[in-house]
């Protein structure tokens, strides 16, 4: 089974709440939504972004948009007056999150 | 309630610092009917009122006065509404210093502004807490008794309602202070339609066009990654117009002629920015439901938007307060090929040692090196490698003790003379910021009321 950056098979935009970044997922065609939902689980999220993240991830399904959106608490060094980070609102955690591999049939 | 069927509600304004021409384009470029603009990230309400500490009459967003004179002609001509929370922390003077750029363009008299007033409760703080209004920290929990004593602001995320009877008074231009992004869009359908405040499809309907268009050209292709490099025009991208129907019926769009592109991937995009539980989406007026929302291409560059669910609003309001919570200082140094951020790295060990020599202690000291992991850190961005032509080391501390980040800040240039070599230092001594912590509470309805105060623009 090949294995593929979520580049090929989904787009993404992120932003921030506060501490916490979110990051929605979108598959760049209706088949590939499924993909998404079994593989890009809450758990790997959390393990992709161990690094940026502290607190827990929530994920959330929109399959009518063939989205996920993803909560990650605690992952902006405090959040956007106070971070010291250089993406102190997590604009480019959405191409992050697309790093990830996951398998296509 | 007026007669329309459809309006075009327009957005000029996705964050105070968005392009200066695009409110003036909007009206110049196309039909619309409403003119929105939004100033106030998170973040903007603490930059205003450390500006009003400085200065009684600042605290708002100046950059929308100014765009007033430039557009007054069409305002009036055109017979344009435009709704802003330009007042920030102080939308009376926003409001005296609008009336009195629109009575410089000379051609505004009897022209109407209203006022929304009732968001600021910073007055009121001690009053709520001592009637056990906890304000506790929506994240964390904690009463706001801990930080009382270091607020710089407290705002209530004021609804649509404010909005709408503002327009129902008669008001051309509506400014309020901090209110939901939505309600800027939701408030004109409101006035327009006659929508009831209990009508929560529609209401929901209204509230997610807001929500499509509240953060500018993100709608019509701006910060896109769906098939970015073939998106036209970016030099004239168009920002986006929401068309809301009498019956909650929506379509996303931009003026022809006009750069960028709106098409489902994008819109889906903006409908995900920035959100939490995409069933629970919260704002003053309603609980909006994007699951069971539907997005369908409806010609060139039009999005329609049906589906939207709506729930009835919870008792309570959102409240951003901010804090002063210490200062903060970040410097820059960039070295160059070879082994760039191998240097960069060895820099930062040698700057750390060094404060550690001065028995200098920060809350915290966080180093990126940017060409290399800054984005996305180093477990994402992989090893370093050698032939990276250059990195930056971008360094910072964070504490309590003002004269601890000052001394940092003088520990940054010397590295270029004392350290590792291939070095060049940019943008001077780095500058002691104040770091302003940003609080988000809720408080119940019933402590809250809003009034709207009407200003008439004078010969």
């Amino acid at each position: 089974m090949p294995r593929v950056c979520l580049l090929e098979v989904a787009h993404a935009r992120s932003g921030d709440k506060g501490d916490c970044a979110n990051i929605g997922l979108i598959a760049l065609r209706p088949e590939l939504y499924p993909l998404l939902v079994e593989q890009v689980t809450a758990g790997r999220v959390k393990e992709h972004f161990r690094e940026l993240c502290h607190g827990p991830v929530e994920r959330f399904e929109l399959p009518k948009l063939h989205a996920l959106n993803f909560l990650l608490h605690q992952s902006l060094d405090g959040g956007g007056t106070v971070s010291l980070r250089t993406d102190a609102q997590g604009k480019t955690y959405s191409a992050a999150l697309l790093r990830m591999e996951i398998d296509v049939p | 309630m007026t007669g329309a069927d459809r309006i075009r509600v327009a957005n000029a304004q996705g964050f105070w610092g968005d392009s200066l021409e695009a409110p003036l384009l909007q009206m110049r470029q196309g039909p619309i009917d409403y003119l929105t603009l939004d100033y106030l990230a998170e973040v903007t309400m603490s930059i205003l009122q450390k500006q009003r500490a400085r200065d009684g009459n600042a605290g708002y967003a100046r950059d929308f006065v100014e765009m007033i004179g430039r557009g007054a002609c069409d305002i009036v001509e055109r017979g344009i509404k435009v709704v802003a929370n330009a007042g920030g922390v102080h939308p009376i003077a926003c409001a005296e210093a609008t009336a009195l750029a629109l009575q410089r363009a000379g051609i505004s008299k009897g022209l109407k502004i209203g006022v929304v007033l009732g968001d600021d409760i910073l007055p009121r703080l001690d009053e709520l807490l001592e009637r056990g209004v906890p304000l506790s920290n929506m994240d964390t929990g904690e009463p706001l008794s801990a930080i009382r004593s270091r607020v710089q602001s407290a705002n209530v995320y004021l609804g649509a309602a404010p909005v709408a009877e503002a327009l129902d008074q008669g008001a051309q231009i509506v400014i309020t202070g901090r209110c939901a992004d939505a309600a800027l869009t939701l408030g004109p359908a409101i006035h327009e339609f006659g929508w009831r405040m209990d009508d929560w499809t529609r209401l929901a309907a209204g509230t997610v066009a807001g929500h499509a268009i509240e953060c500018g050209t993100q709608s019509t292709g701006g910060n896109c990654q769906y098939d970015w490099e073939s998106i036209p025009d970016f030099d004239n991208i168009g920002y986006p117009i929401a068309e809301i129907g009498r019956t909650g019926d929506v379509v996303i769009t931009k003026h022809e002629g006009t750069g960028g592109r709106v098409n489902v991937p994008g819109v889906t995009e903006q409908l995900l920015y920035e959100i939490g539980d995409p069933s629970t989406y919260i704002t003053p007026d309603v609980i909006a439901d994007f699951t069971s929302i539907d997005l369908t291409q409806d010609g060139l560059d039009r999005v329609r938007l049906s589906g939207v669910g709506g729930r009835p609003a919870t008792d309570f309001y959102k409240v951003s307060i901010s804090y002063s919570s210490g200062f903060r200082a970040i410097g820059l140094l960039v070295y160059g090929w070879p082994d760039a951020a191998r240097k960069a790295r060895k820099a930062e060990q040698i700057l750390r040692a060094r404060l550690n020599h001065l028995g200098l202690t920060f809350d915290a000291i966080h180093a990126e090196y940017i060409g290399a992991n800054a984005c996305h850190g180093d477990a994402l961005s992989g090893p370093f490698h050698p032939d990276t032509p250059e990195v930056a080391l971008r360094v910072g501390v964070r504490g309590n003790d003002r004269k601890a980040v000052e001394r940092f800040t003088r520990e940054i240039a010397p590295l270029a003379l004392n350290g590792p070599p291939v070095v060049t230092y940019v943008g001077g001594r780095p500058k002691v910021e104040e770091v302003v912590a940003y609080w988000p509470a809720l408080i119940p309805k019933s402590e809250v009321s809003w009034n709207v105060v009407m200003r008439e623009v004078d010969a």
